[in-house]
């Protein structure tokens, strides 16, 4: 009970901090799941080789719910009581109804829809509509104060997507997080290019290879930390394996290929597919939600996300690599370990049949307490070859990772005078294979940690112990502190 | 087929031109100015050896009187280009069309095109005229970053191939102008007009030093120049930084950004539209 003692008192948390904190306190005092699994599989988790990512014991609702607010948008909801909205004002508040009614393991909304293309039929007078989406964003980021919240835009041109892009550069908030959804058919360079300059200015929106996207998952959204899933469904649960950790069980490489990937593999799909089953079978989560009712997600468009974490540190540990140019990301040995390790975790998880849904492979961006992981597919931070050479990488890396997975590149301010230049390494890199990037520079308040957007400014009244509305600036600290997560090498002048 | 002497190659850079470029630097040039940035590029290296006793990695020898560089050993410490008494450096590679071409093919799908710099790359005007054609014909631009000592009315061949070019109008007065890089400028004026004229020129820079030049004078005649062609030519006004200078040449302060604000009102006044301060 001193846990919940101590989370009632901590000084730092807000109200609504400890109400959820308290929340999941209560999720994890039973265990419903873990007693049903294979010897195996909890031994791997003991040893935090894979881990739930923190969605709590008893998992009564998907991980992250993306619906479809474009049919709610058509039809209104009975079950809210609300019609189809007929103009701006009405578009903004209904969407900011739903938002409190969309289901989350973090307990707040990961989607808030592809806003733009939602609010530009109703934009007749540009003003009216800017301050309307100014509202609406407002509302948002002091009411779900959490930068895993997404906010999707593009790829066309759009009178509201442009007013978005001007809020995100005026208001330099980290919530909404944000990406463009890049299609080189679709996407205009004069709008992408405002992006950029947004992004540059704000650390948003991050980009999307819509071609690629598209092609594997139909219609889709980008949310959260760059997962992407199916709109009008979601992600019913995120494991993680931890690729450092699993490189330590192997005795060679022959032994990682042959015995450990099959079983960890094997281990985390156990486990996912038990709190999937968890959450459709025992808690009937389809049957009690208005939101299947009224068709805005459906429960086969709902995918498991099967991420890992730390593919450069399985690579060299694997090659007992530690001088540089044996390392991954500078060795075409290492690399092309990197890749054939990759291929396998895609064909063992192409054997695993699952009763409830597909899974798809996550490159996870890593959380606040890793200690020299490197996130997903990354090169380690410090470690970063010259930028065609990453961009080439990672492309490789990347290739299975369906449900998501990005790159960030920091950029000098030199880069503000030239966002072209962004939009060229852009191009090549999505026709290369790359699948997502973000840009910053160096110098905003708001930065990108390893995927999701934090505020320098409250982390520093956080450390000092003061309480800081936004829930992710804890997380922020840990990543800086733990995983250099700001100390990226920043693509400059001429030293890209 | 023709060889240059590539001095170095950055593959994206935001700073060469439009968009993201590779930029290639030659070695060698007819300048020799004052607060040159990268001094180790003017003079070919004459293989005297001073360098080689400083390099810690042991990446140079001297093998039959040249001095020889071992790109893999080097670890970029610079000794080598801080012990030079030539203006030059010891890490360059002669390089054909074809090598150079295979050496940036990797970069061209993220690339709108090549800049070539230096040194000074008119020095390789054939070499030029052959790299510029190749590239073309892989759908990509070409600009040089040029002195302009050399004339492009001479130059029909590589005038016509390239895209746009780029050159600093370092000082109006020409006393001041022999001063700071040891030429006279009325070549680099002509050609500045003339290229403008052509639709080749994409950007004029006067770095700006406090006292040792007049700086308000050439700032007033060079945007008046490119007034007519205002749409087309940026003006890029840089701040004199004493990084990477050869200080026993020149000893000067870093000019104010109010001066800086002042000398962008008056290109602005005299009808210069694109004033870009760095």
């Amino acid at each position: 009970m001193s846990e919940i003692l101590s989370i009632i008192k901590d000084p730092t948390l807000t109200f609504n901090q400890r109400f959820s904190a308290l929340s999941k306190a209560a999720e994890n005092s039973i265990d419903p799941i873990t007693p049903i699994l294979s010897p195996r599989t909890r031994e791997l988790m003991e040893q935090e080789v894979i881990w739930d990512m923190g969605e709590g014991n008893a998992p009564f609702r998907p991980r992250y719910v993306v619906p479809d607010y474009r049919k709610f948008m058509e039809n209104g909801s009975e079950f809210l009581m609300l019609q189809p909205p007929k103009d701006i004002w009405e578009a903004c508040a209904n969407l900011g109804i739903l938002y409190h009614h969309v289901p989350a393991a973090g307990g707040t909304l990961v989607y808030m829809g592809h806003l733009d293309s939602l609010l530009e039929p109703f934009i007749t007078d540009e003003e009216e509509a800017r301050k309307a989406i100014r509202l609406l964003l407002t509302h948002l980021d002091r009411t779900i104060p959490d930068a895993f919240c997404h906010c999707d835009i593009g790829p066309k041109d759009t009178k509201a997507g442009r007013i978005i892009l001007e809020l995100t550069a005026e208001m330099q908030r980290p919530v909404p997080n944000m990406t463009m959804i890049y299609n080189e058919d679709e996407s205009s360079d004069a709008f992408t290019i405002e992006a950029i300059k947004t992004a540059l200015t704000a650390a948003k929106p991050s980009f999307v290879n819509d071609k690629i996207s598209k092609a594997e998952l139909g219609e889709y959204a980008v949310v959260s930390c760059y997962n992407l899933l199916p709109l009008g469904g979601g992600g019913l649960c995120l494991g993680r394996l931890n690729m450092m950790k699993m490189a330590e069980l192997a005795t060679s490489e022959a032994d990682l290929f042959d015995r450990v990937i099959p079983e960890c593999v094997a281990a985390q799909c156990e486990w996912i597919e038990a709190r999937v089953k968890f959450i459709i079978d025992d808690c009937n989560f389809f049957g009690n939600s208005f939101l299947a009712e009224e068709g805005l997600i459906h429960q086969d468009r709902f995918v498991a996300m099967f991420g890992f974490t730390g593919l450069a540190e399985c690579v060299n540990t694997i090659l007992g690599a530690t001088e540089q140019k044996d390392r991954f990301g500078h060795s075409p040995k290492a690399d092309d370990l990197g890749e054939r390790i990759m291929d396998k975790m895609e064909e063992e998880l192409r054997k695993f049949h699952s009763n409830y849904c597909k899974y798809y492979l996550h490159g996870q961006v890593g959380v606040d307490n890793d200690h020299g992981v490197t996130p997903a597919t990354r090169i380690p931070v410090g470690e970063e070859p010259e930028m065609p050479l990453q961009l080439a990488q990672s492309a490789r890396m990347q290739k299975h990772c369906v449900a998501g997975v990005g790159d960030i590149y920091p950029c000098d301010e030199s880069v503000k005078r030239n966002p072209q230049f962004v939009l060229d390494i852009m191009k090549g890199a999505f026709n290369t294979g790359v699948r997502y990037l973000s840009f910053y520079t160096g110098d905003a308040d708001v930065v990108r940690v390893t995927g999701y957007l934090v505020k320098r400014s409250d982390m520093e009244k956080l450390k000092k112990g003061n309480r800081v509305l936004d829930n992710s600036t804890i997380l922020g600290i840990g990543a800086a502190d733990n995983c250099k997560a700001l100390g990226r090498r920043v693509r400059s002048l001429n030293n890209a | 087929m023709h060889k240059a002497l590539v001095n170095r190659i950055i593959p994206f850079s935001c700073v060469d031109g439009p968009g993201n470029r590779t930029a290639i630097f030659f070695q060698e040039c007819n300048f020799n100015c004052r607060y040159c940035h990268n001094p180790e590029t003017i003079n070919r290296c004459v293989n005297c050896g001073i360098c080689v006793e400083q390099c810690p990695t042991h990446a140079l020898t001297m093998v039959e009187g040249e001095v020889q560089w071992d790109s893999g050993l080097c670890c970029k410490c610079d000794a080598c280009l801080k012990a030079c008494p030539n203006s030059s450096s010891p890490r360059t590679t002669w390089m054909t069309v074809e090598e150079l071409l295979a050496a940036i093919r990797p970069y061209l799908p993220f690339i709108e095109g090549i800049t070539v710099s230096g040194g000074e790359c008119t020095l390789q005007e054939e070499f030029l005229v052959e790299l510029f054609t190749e590239v073309k014909k892989l759908g990509k631009t070409c600009f040089a970053d040029t002195n302009a000592l050399k004339d492009f009315r001479q130059m029909p061949e590589l005038t016509q191939v390239m895209d746009s070019a780029m050159i600093d109008i370092k000082a109006w007065d020409d006393a001041e102008h022999q001063m700071l890089v040891g030429q006279p400028n009325q070549m680099v004026l002509e050609n500045t007009e003339y290229l403008a004229s052509l639709g080749k020129l994409f950007e004029i820079r006067t770095v700006v030093i406090p006292e040792l030049i007049d700086n308000h004078l050439t700032v007033d005649q060079a945007s008046r120049m490119i007034a007519p062609y205002a749409d087309q030519v940026r003006y890029k006004l840089i701040k004199y930084r004493p990084m990477g200078v050869r200080t026993d040449l020149i000893s000067a302060e870093s000019p104010s950004d109010e001066l800086m604000e002042e000398l962008k009102d008056l290109a602005i006044a005299n009808g210069a539209k694109d004033i870009v301060i760095i």
